[in-house]
């Protein structure tokens, strides 16, 4: 919170200079036609992307020397608010001069930058963010149509976040590595989820397909079981968890202690076990001829604490119920 | 034209009458009513003479309350919470009924009480916008149900429901009704000997009054918990020093929208229809609800093609403030809830623009305003991907 936040609202102070411009004036808005790009011996593509119930939807034209590949022209047409209507404008202008290859590597984030008023200051709000995601599916799209393949070939990794072209691997790895643990740790190390915020939970602006919630909670049960197998057989009782050192404790008493008792016609059970400022209590509760035995208090209860010391960990304290 | 304001139902400008009314309680009679001494006691006439005319204004009986507060959200959150608190205080779980086109203060304020164990019904609108009383009929359980809100006016399209059906089935029930009359009030008339509602709450600065002062009316014989503690002011129901001079001015504001009221119905509704009727000229544009159940200074129109955004920012560019429930223009990109309620579509959700006039609107206002509606509409078609040729 800040004093911004505070007052709220005002999305358009945030709007560059060049944002407004575009969309007071857009300077690439229009359509080519087959005539068009037919007298320049250049083949004609339209993609569409988005649909009007959504908010946001493009057109984009690309007029493509098919010798080349060089996209020699370029306009659209565009539903939507004053950023996606400026996002399309420099989407077409990026792509002019270009060949379809080099196009297909103009991301969001160049679109966006290439409207700021200086290098540093973000063109839009984040939550607008989103709105230039558009310019880098339709480019897919194009270029999909252009090369009659499915769009798919020009995604090489799951994108979490589109406004922050985050992947699925990257946030993964930043969880593992700095042990982040919640989804506004993961928003400061890699910017996914800083802008329209549809990919932190269900129910934002457009469904997805990762919610970083869900990558949060599988990843931290990734690494559990992970640290879990790492340490296996080697991990230190004071590591372990309670049921991990209630089953060692088991262990020795069923190996070490019981065939002695049973013997004498008795047994022991352990009741309960707690931790407790560094140390591990064990309840046990003697059955059979133990029960009534008068060494069960001395001898016996010596016996299994020591052996339950030496041979589980020395944190141990033993008590009669 | 310099400017042109059309967006009353979020504020209104206040009324220089209102202004100056309030002026002396800043710098002569800033003393505190709760005080003996003269500094306070000489303001509390002014206080009866606010009241007196806030009563008048919406016809409530002397042995009614009507509560000063900041705001008619201050107020929606006072009676609803009110009812959880006493069910809290009685062990008693209780059923609450509100409607799906509820403003905020009221609709987050009962998601608020869900996650605290309320049983809360939503009720849906009918295909006219309107919560149907038969629905409100349905709903209720006079074992279990404890409060109905619903809102009188809605602020999106200026529908208005029809409370005085609301009123006598809750009292046929033994229920207790809580209606939002922000949007009501000063648009059309509010008659509490008409309307049997238990609760009403208002802001002031929706009818030409400050902002931050609002009312919240109690019939006799109705209850609230308070929200806030703290001191004996208004009854001991609301604490917190009472700011007198927003009260003086919410008291006139009230007293001269009263006044305006006819002049609201025939010379505002008759440039809202000019309005109206220019955009219903267009092609390919509907205007939500029936004009004439509608606050007569209210037009929530859809113009397809054109994302709600950016008509307000055209319109912006041309100095004209109106209102769009586009949830691109919304911070947290949410569809507007009355839209989505109303089903009309996702369309109208990106498409709708809100106007809402006032009584200082005058008819060169709106003969400029059709003319940049008229151009803006055009730019942005020919901008929009909607009405290109088929492709594929």
């Amino acid at each position: 919170m800040a004093k911004n936040d505070l007052i709220g609202g005002a999305l358009w102070e945030n709007y560059s200079d060049k944002v407004s411009e575009r969309m007071n004036n857009p300077k690439y808005m229009g359509e080519i036609t087959e005539e068009e790009a037919a007298a320049k011996g250049a083949k004609l593509i339209v993609a569409d992307f988005g649909a009007d119930s959504c908010g946001d939807a493009v057109r984009l034209y690309w007029m493509v020397d098919p010798r080349t590949d060089i996209i020699l022209d370029s306009k659209y047409k565009s539903f939507g608010c004053g950023t996606a209507i400026a996002s399309s404008d420099v989407t077409a202008e990026l792509c002019i001069g270009k060949t379809v290859d080099e196009a297909v590597k103009i991301t969001n984030i160049d679109v966006e930058k290439a409207l700021r008023d200086t290098p540093d200051t973000p063109a839009v709000p984040p939550q607008k963010m989103h709105c230039s995601v558009m310019a880098y599916d339709v480019i897919k799209k194009a270029a999909s149509l252009y090369k009659e393949v499915d769009m798919s070939v020009f995604e090489d990794e799951e994108i979490v976040c589109e406004c922050a072209r985050v992947s699925l691997s990257t946030i993964k790895e930043v969880i593992k590595l700095n042990d982040l643990k919640t989804v506004e740790e993961i928003t400061q190390y890699t910017k996914a989820g800083a802008f329209c915020k549809s990919c932190i939970k269900p129910g934002g602006h457009e469904e997805r397909k990762f919610y970083l919630e869900d990558i949060l909670r599988d990843t931290r049960v990734e690494m559990e079981r992970e640290r879990l197998n790492a340490t296996g057989g080697n991990k230190t009782f004071a590591d372990m968890t309670l049921i991990q050192k209630h089953k060692e404790v088991d262990k020795t008493i069923t190996e070490s202690i019981l065939p002695i008792l049973n013997a004498d016609g008795g047994s022991v059970e352990v009741v309960d076990m707690k931790d407790v400022d560094g140390f591990t209590d064990v309840f046990i509760s003697y059955k059979g001829a133990c029960a009534g035995c008068a060494a069960s208090r001395t001898g016996t209860y010596e016996a299994i604490a020591d052996t339950l010391r030496n041979k589980v960990d020395e944190s141990i304290r033993v008590h009669i119920l | 034209m310099e400017r042109v304001y059309l967006d009353n139902n979020a504020t209104t400008l206040v009324d220089p009458l209102v202004k100056e009314a309030m002026e002396p309680f800043f710098t002569k009679m800033y003393g505190n009513p709760n005080s003996l001494h003269s500094f306070g006691t000489e303001v509390r006439p002014y206080m009866g003479l606010a009241l007196d005319r806030l009563y008048a204004g919406i016809n409530a009986d002397d042995e009614d309350d009507i509560i000063i507060n900041s705001c008619a959200s201050e107020g929606n959150n006072t009676v609803i919470k009110s009812f959880y608190f006493d069910s809290v205080l009685n062990h008693k779980k209780v059923q609450m009924i509100t409607s799906s086109i509820e403003h905020p203060a009221v609709s987050e304020t009962y998601e608020f009480l869900e996650k605290l164990g309320v049983d809360v019904k939503w009720l849906p609108v009918n295909a006219d916008g309107i919560v149907d009383p038969d629905e409100l009929r349905k709903a209720i359980d006079p074992d279990k149900t404890s409060l109905v809100s619903i809102i009188w006016a809605n602020n999106e399209t200026g529908l208005i429901n029809p409370v005085k059906e609301y009123g006598e089935i809750c009292r046929e029930n033994g229920v207790k009704l809580h209606l939002d009359a922000v949007q009501a009030i000063g648009k059309i008339p509010v008659d509490m000997q008409e309307v049997m509602a238990d609760y009403i709450t208002f802001s002031a600065h929706k009818f030409h009054g400050p902002k931050g002062v609002g009312g919240l009316y109690i019939r006799r014989g109705s209850t609230i918990t308070p929200l806030m503690h703290g001191g004996e002011q208004m009854a001991g129901i609301r604490a917190g020093t009472v700011n007198t001079p927003y009260m003086v001015g919410m008291g006139l504001a009230l007293e001269l929208a009263g006044k305006n009221l006819d002049f609201e119905n025939t010379e505002v509704r008759k440039l809202r229809d000019k309005l109206e009727d220019a955009i219903l000229d267009i092609e390919d544009v509907e205007v939500i609800g029936d004009r004439n159940i509608r606050t007569p200074n209210t037009i929530l129109a859809s113009f397809r093609g054109i994302e709600g955004e950016a008509f307000l920012w055209d319109l912006n560019q041309n100095g004209i403030a109106a209102s769009t429930g586009s949830a691109c223009s919304s911070e947290s990109l949410e569809s507007n809830p009355t839209f989505v309620a109303m089903d009309i579509g996702a369309d109208l959700a990106h498409t709708g623009m809100r106007f809402s006039l006032s009584r200082y609107t005058t008819e060169d206002e709106i003969d400029y305003t059709i003319d940049v509606i008229r151009k803006s509409v055009k730019r942005l078609r020919d901008i929009s991907s909607t009405n290109s040729k088929e492709y594929i």
